[in-house]
């Protein structure tokens, strides 16, 4: 039932297969020439002791050039074909939900450590995108950002980035 | 005989407690994040991996390849109970493990799928410890000639033989292989494509990318589709587990099948996902009864379980004799022993016996303690999926995040996941294959530097890679499997793939 009111509701598409492809085509082409003349720069040819570093790479980006430029020729030729949907606009908020989120914790674990981070992620998303009860976040956050601190600094002694509150504690 | 000495000498290095303990662990977690929507085998394993960071090589590897057979028993239970395939490769199981499980029959259903998965990987088990050594200490004699070859023939036959449009599959490869190159030259000691980024110069690490394009891509991808997880319950009775292993004997066409399908596609990148299909398909063709596949038929959960688990366990059959990985997993455990100080390839089983036949008996006992498990603890494992979303999703990308710092200790490495986690979102929904890349990404600088070897060797002459019968035979198969599909048009070969 859930399902065929999200369809209802599915909003109108924001970009097409089609011109996805061809923009990623254009990025991979880019990168292609962009690589490959920095591996001109660092020596194509042949030494006497073989290849030169620049070598190996360099054919490959014209391979990765080469393929890009077929994939962006066939898309642009094809104009006539119906594409398919690469993302409504609901979709595109929903994967937003979890983009801008994990970016902020990315951006968090920079200043303040791994663990806040972490607690601050998942207790705002379950609050926020969940709609969960604020208790219920703030003690499912609590207890898995504790767990995680304890299996990794403690019993597998795999250190994370910390920050100002785990110096607190002496950590 | 030999082997089974060897393979008694494996099981000697296993039987100690802590071993023992951390098998139950890995399988717990495998089990777990098999089941959990948005992850599974490979995903779980990349992101566990710093987990055994500080472990010795054994232990590592014995938690880690029992986390991937509890994810692969895991992805079983979801396929069945909640119509969600946790991998590509178990979407031919929902075919019939769903209505099954609609029709009130799910323990049944998952006794199944846990015993053929269990087949499967026994046979192929018993394929890798009687082959393995034998094709390990042939590729003793390989030089750099030979073993570019074989980087060669496992590149192309990806191109030449996989579903995917050719020019996706090589822009995989070839961007996989390019960022392997980038940072320091093995051989040489200069930067390369660097542009003076020091963050760069240590080169883009393999298992970091494989967590941004599997972990967080697909928790995007799941966010979007928002899955409404609606399970059905089930707990397994020893009198349904007993009913249905009574029937196995009259399965026994149909297993050995998908067991011989699975072997052939795991060892030649070929793929648990196209075995599934396969062995599905296989098994509907042969049935007396072919309308009634899909309508919860057991032997439709069968053919694919053993076919896709015949086919992830024989890809570790190159990894462990070659160094070459047949699947994305396998790459992945091939990432793990180089951290752990190892050097993979035919040398393994010489330099470090212990290892290689304590990894080879750690299948064999995970596998059973592992289907002892499944089957024992199906509704505790089934109740994870009843956890919000909401809550699972940021903890995975904690768990991603703390997988990609781990590997080298630099918050650099925590952006860069960020961003494999959105060209593989892109590259998922526009086609672009992933496997490809990944085995490009961890075998780049081996295949580059196999290549230069014999380019020093024979003083720049490309004919020193059709020198010998031997590395002139693979490297003409491999130019033979990337032209396949223009040969065998051009030879008027039909070839009927089976969706």
């Amino acid at each position: 039932m859930e399902r065929s009111q999200d369809e209802a509701d599915a909003g109108s598409p924001v970009a097409s297969n089609r011109s996805v492809e061809i923009a990623v085509y254009a990025c991979l082409l880019g990168l292609a020439a962009l690589l490959g003349f920095d591996n001109w720069h660092t020596g194509i040819g042949w030494d006497p002791t073989g290849p030169r570093p620049g070598y190996f790479p360099f054919y490959l980006s014209v391979i990765l050039g080469a393929a890009s430029l077929f994939g962006l020729a066939r898309e642009l030729i094809a104009r006539t074909q119906a594409s398919d949907t690469f993302v409504t606009r609901q979709q595109l908020a929903r994967v937003a939900q979890v983009f801008f989120p994990t970016l902020a914790f990315c951006l968090v674990t920079q200043w303040l450590g791994l663990y806040v981070a972490s607690f601050l992620l998942v207790a705002g998303f379950m609050y926020f995108v969940g709609r969960i009860a604020a208790w219920k976040c703030l003690l499912t956050a609590f207890l898995f950002s504790a767990a995680m601190f304890v299996t990794f600094e403690i019993a597998f002694d795999v250190l994370m980035p910390k920050g100002p509150l785990e110096a607190l504690f002496g950590r | 005989m030999e082997a089974l000495e060897l393979l008694f000498f494996g099981f000697k290095v296993l039987l100690t407690w802590k071993i023992l303990a951390l098998m139950m662990v890995g399988l717990v977690l495998g089990i777990f994040v098999g089941v959990l929507p948005g992850l599974g085998g490979p995903n779980g394993v990349a992101i566990l991996l710093p987990l055994t960071f500080t472990m010795d090589p054994t232990s590592a590897i014995v938690m880690l390849s029992c986390i991937y057979w509890g994810a692969l028993f895991g992805g079983a239970i979801t396929s069945i109970l909640f119509n969600i395939p946790g991998e590509a490769w178990s979407v031919a199981t929902t075919f019939d493990g769903y209505p099954m499980a609609q029709q009130g029959r799910a323990a049944e259903a998952l006794t199944a799928a846990f015993t053929s998965s269990f087949i499967g990987s026994l046979v192929a088990v018993l394929l890798i410890t009687f082959l393995a050594p034998g094709i390990a200490s042939f590729a003793l004699r390989f030089g750099s000639p030979e073993f570019f070859a074989v980087y060669l023939l496992t590149f192309c036959s990806f191109v030449g033989l996989g579903r995917e449009e050719k020019h996706k599959t090589v822009i995989s490869m070839s961007l996989g292989l390019l960022l392997a190159g980038v940072g320091m030259d093995t051989v040489s000691s200069q930067l390369r494509m660097t542009f003076g980024w020091a963050e760069l110069y240590r080169g883009i690490n393999f298992l970091v990318a494989v967590i941004g394009l599997f972990g967080i891509s697909e928790i995007l991808v799941t966010m979007e589709e928002r899955l409404a997880l609606r399970g059905h319950a089930a707990s397994i009775s020893l009198r349904v587990v007993l009913g249905v292993w009574k029937d196995l004997p009259r399965y026994w066409v149909t297993l050995l099948r998908s067991s011989a399908i699975g072997c052939w596609l795991g060892i030649t990148p070929g793929g648990a996902i196209a075995a599934s299909f396969m062995g599905y398909n296989l098994a509907k063709r042969f049935s007396k009864d072919p309308e009634s596949f899909g309508k919860g038929r057991i032997e439709g959960v069968f053919a694919p379980e053993t076919a896709a688990h015949a086919s992830g366990t024989s890809a570790l059959l190159p990894m462990l004799a070659l160094g070459i990985p047949g699947s994305g997993t396998a790459a992945i455990l091939l990432g793990g022993l180089m951290v752990w100080g190892l050097n993979p390839g035919p040398l393994l089983f010489v330099d470090h016996k212990d290892f290689a036949w304590g990894l080879i008996a750690s299948m064999y006992l995970g596998n059973v303690v592992g289907l002892v498990m499944v089957l024992s603890t199906v509704p505790l494992f089934a109740s994870v999926l009843r956890v919000p979303f909401a809550a699972i999703a940021p903890m995975i990308v904690v768990s991603c995040a703390i997988g990609a710092f781990a590997i080298q200790n630099a918050m650099f490495d925590i952006w860069l996941m960020l961003l494999f986690g959105v060209v593989g979102y892109v590259f998922k929904k526009i086609g672009i294959p992933l496997a490809p890349f990944t085995l490009a990404l961890v075998l780049g600088n081996r295949a580059e530097d196999a290549f230069r070897l014999s380019m020093i060797g024979s003083g720049g002459d490309l004919r020193v890679f059709w020198s010998n019968g031997l590395v002139g035979t693979i490297t003409t198969l491999a130019l033979v499997l990337l032209f396949w599909p223009l040969l065998a048009r051009l030879l008027g070969i039909g070839r009927r793939r089976d969706r």
